[in-house]
C-alpha cells in the first residue's frame, strides 16, 4: 500500500501543505501535483540537470530528493523567477543571447544559473562552467548560455 | 520506485535501534544522490528507509577538538569545500571532495554518504587514507573508532555491523604541514566517475603514502618510510622500483565499461609519478 506523509514547504514563496506519497521525488511531486511543469524530468540519475531547483538558496537535482525531504524547507522553481509577467534580468539575457534551442534543458539552466549569481554576482568564465558543468545542453549552446550568464550578472550589478 | 517504510528518528538512539530491528532490510538516507539512483531502477529495494537527518548529533558540522579535526555524517560536499581549517590542513580532501557529481550533487552527497556506498572510485576515499582518517560510528554496542584503512571491503559494502552507523569522520590535524595531492583519471573533462582516483602524501620525514582506487574492489593505502621517493637526489630508477611495488595491488576489472585493465594500469603509473611530483612540491611550498 502506498505510504503517505504530510509536508509543509515554502514554493516559490508561498507556503504549502501537502500530502506527499514518501517514495515521491520532490520533482514527481512538483510536476504532478503542484502542476509547476517548467521543472523537466530527463536523465534520473543526477547527470543532467534538466530538474534542477533551489532548495535553501542551493541548486539540486530534484530527481535525486525525495519530496519527504522537502519538509519544511524553501524550494525555488522556473516558475518562480518571472514576476508579473516581468522576465528577470537572467532570462532576458538568455532570451538576448540566443542560449534557449530547443529549450528543454533551460529551466535547469536558469536556476542552476540562478544560485550562481545570487552567491557570486561578479562570476568569471570558470565560475560559469562549473556553477553549469552539471546541466547538460544537447543542442550544445553552451557558449550562448555562459554570454548569457555572464551578461545577466553584469546587468544585474548596474 | 517502490514504496517503503520512511521513517526519521529523532535521536541517535531510536536511529540505532531501528537499524538493528531492521538490519539489512532498512537504507539510511543522508544526501540520497547514491541512493535515490539505486532505489528508482530497484536495484535497492529496502522495507524502511530511514532519514537521519534530523537527528542532532549528525547535522552538519565541522569541528576541530585536541588535535583531530570531526566532520559529522550530515556534512556535504560542499561544506566540506569551504571549510578553511579543512583547506588549510587536508587540501587533497577538498581536491577529492570538488570533482564527486556536479554543483547540484555536492549540494545534497555527503562524506559520511561517500565511503558507506563504499565504491572502488569513490573520490574523497585516497585522500582520507592518506591523511590517515577514522571513522567514529554509533551501534548497538555504544561506540567505537574504526580507522579508514579497515572501512571499505567492496562496493556497497563496508566493515559496519547491523545497527551501526557513521556518526563523524575524524582527521588528525598534522603537527607539522604535510604535502599532498590528489588526482583521478576520467573519459571526459566534466562530471564523471573516475577511472582511477590517486592521492599521495608526502611528510617533512620523507615518508610517503600513496593511496589509490578504481582499480580494484576497494581503495588502498602503501606507505614508503624510507624516504627515497621524496628525496631529489634519488635516481628516477629506484623511485619507480618502490612505486611498482606500491602499485602491484592494482586489479583492475577486465568488465569495467569505463577503461581496460592495461589502460587502467599503464594510467595509475602515470598518475602515480604525478602524484609524488606534485605533493613534494607543495610540501616543499609550504616549507
Amino acid at each position: 500500500m502506498p505510504r503517505t506523509l504530510d509536508v509543509e514547504l515554502t514554493v516559490n514563496g508561498a507556503p504549502r501543505r501537502l500530502e506527499v506519497h514518501v517514495h515521491h521525488t520532490l520533482l514527481d511531486v512538483l510536476r504532478d501535483q503542484l502542476g509547476l511543469t517548467g521543472t523537466k524530468e530527463c536523465c534520473v540519475v543526477g547527470e543532467c540537470g534538466a530538474c534542477t531547483v533551489i532548495v535553501d538558496d542551493l541548486p539540486v537535482n530534484s530527481c535525486l530528493m525525495l519530496a519527504v525531504e522537502a519538509d519544511g524547507h524553501e524550494v525555488r522553481s522556473v516558475e518562480g523567477l518571472a514576476r508579473a509577467g516581468e522576465l528577470t534580468p537572467l532570462q532576458q539575457a538568455f532570451l538576448d543571447k540566443g542560449a534557449a534551442q530547443c529549450g528543454f534543458c533551460i529551466p535547469g539552466q536558469l536556476m542552476a544559473a540562478q544560485a550562481l549569481l545570487e552567491q557570486s554576482p561578479d562570476p568569471t568564465v570558470a565560475d560559469v562552467h562549473e556553477a553549469l558543468a552539471g546541466n547538460l545542453c544537447r543542442c550544445s549552446g553552451y557558449e550562448q548560455i555562459t554570454e548569457a550568464v555572464l551578461a545577466a550578472a553584469e546587468e544585474m550589478r548596474r | 520506485m517502490r514504496s517503503f517504510d520512511y521513517q526519521r528518528p529523532a535521536t541517535l538512539t531510536d536511529a540505532v535501534a531501528l537499524l538493528e530491528r531492521h538490519g539489512p532490510e532498512a537504507q539510511i538516507l543522508a544526501g540520497g544522490t547514491d541512493l535515490i539512483i539505486g532505489l528508482r531502477d530497484r536495484t535497492i529495494q529496502p522495507s524502511v528507509v530511514a532519514d537521519l537527518k534530523q537527528v542532532p548529533e549528525l547535522r552538519p558540522a565541522i569541528d576541530e577538538q585536541d588535535g583531530w579535526l570531526s566532520i559529522s555524517a550530515g556534512t556535504t560536499m560542499t561544506q566540506i569545500s569551504a571549510h578553511p581549517a579543512i583547506r588549510r590542513h587536508f587540501m587533497a580532501l577538498v581536491e577529492g571532495a570538488d570533482v564527486v557529481g556536479s554543483v547540484q550533487i555536492r549540494n545534497r552527497a555527503t562524506l559520511a554518504g561517500n565511503i558507506c556506498n563504499a565504491s572502488p572510485a569513490a573520490d574523497t576515499a585516497p585522500p582520507l587514507l592518506v591523511f590517515g582518517a577514522r571513522v567514529l560510528v554509533e551501534g548497538p554496542a555504544g561506540e567505537r573508532r574504526i580507522p579508514i584503512d579497515e572501512f571499505f571491503v567492496r562496493s556497497r559494502e563496508t566493515t559496519l555491523l547491523r545497527g551501526e552507523l557513521v556518526k563523524s569522520i575524524e582527521l588528525p590535524v598534522p603537527r607539522e604541514p604535510v604535502g599532498a595531492a590528489y588526482l583521478r583519471l576520467t573519459r571526459r573533462r566534466g562530471t564523471d566517475l573516475a577511472s582511477i582516483t590517486l592521492c599521495c602524501g608526502v611528510e617533512p620525514s620523507g615518508s610517503t603514502r600513496l593511496a589509490y582506487g578504481s582499480v580494484g574492489p576497494k581503495p588502498v593505502l602503501f606507505t614508503d618510510k624510507s624516504g627515497v621517493l621524496a628525496d631529489p637526489a634519488t635516481a628516477e630508477d629506484a623511485k619507480l622500483a618502490i612505486l611498482e611495488e606500491m602499485l602491484s595491488a592494482a586489479s583492475p576489472s577486465p568488465r569495467s565499461v569505463r577503461a581496460s585493465p592495461q589502460y587502467r594500469r599503464a594510467m595509475l603509473r602515470v598518475l602515480a609519478r604525478r602524484g609524488l611530483r606534485a605533493a613534494v612540491e607543495r610540501l616543499r611550498g609550504a616549507a
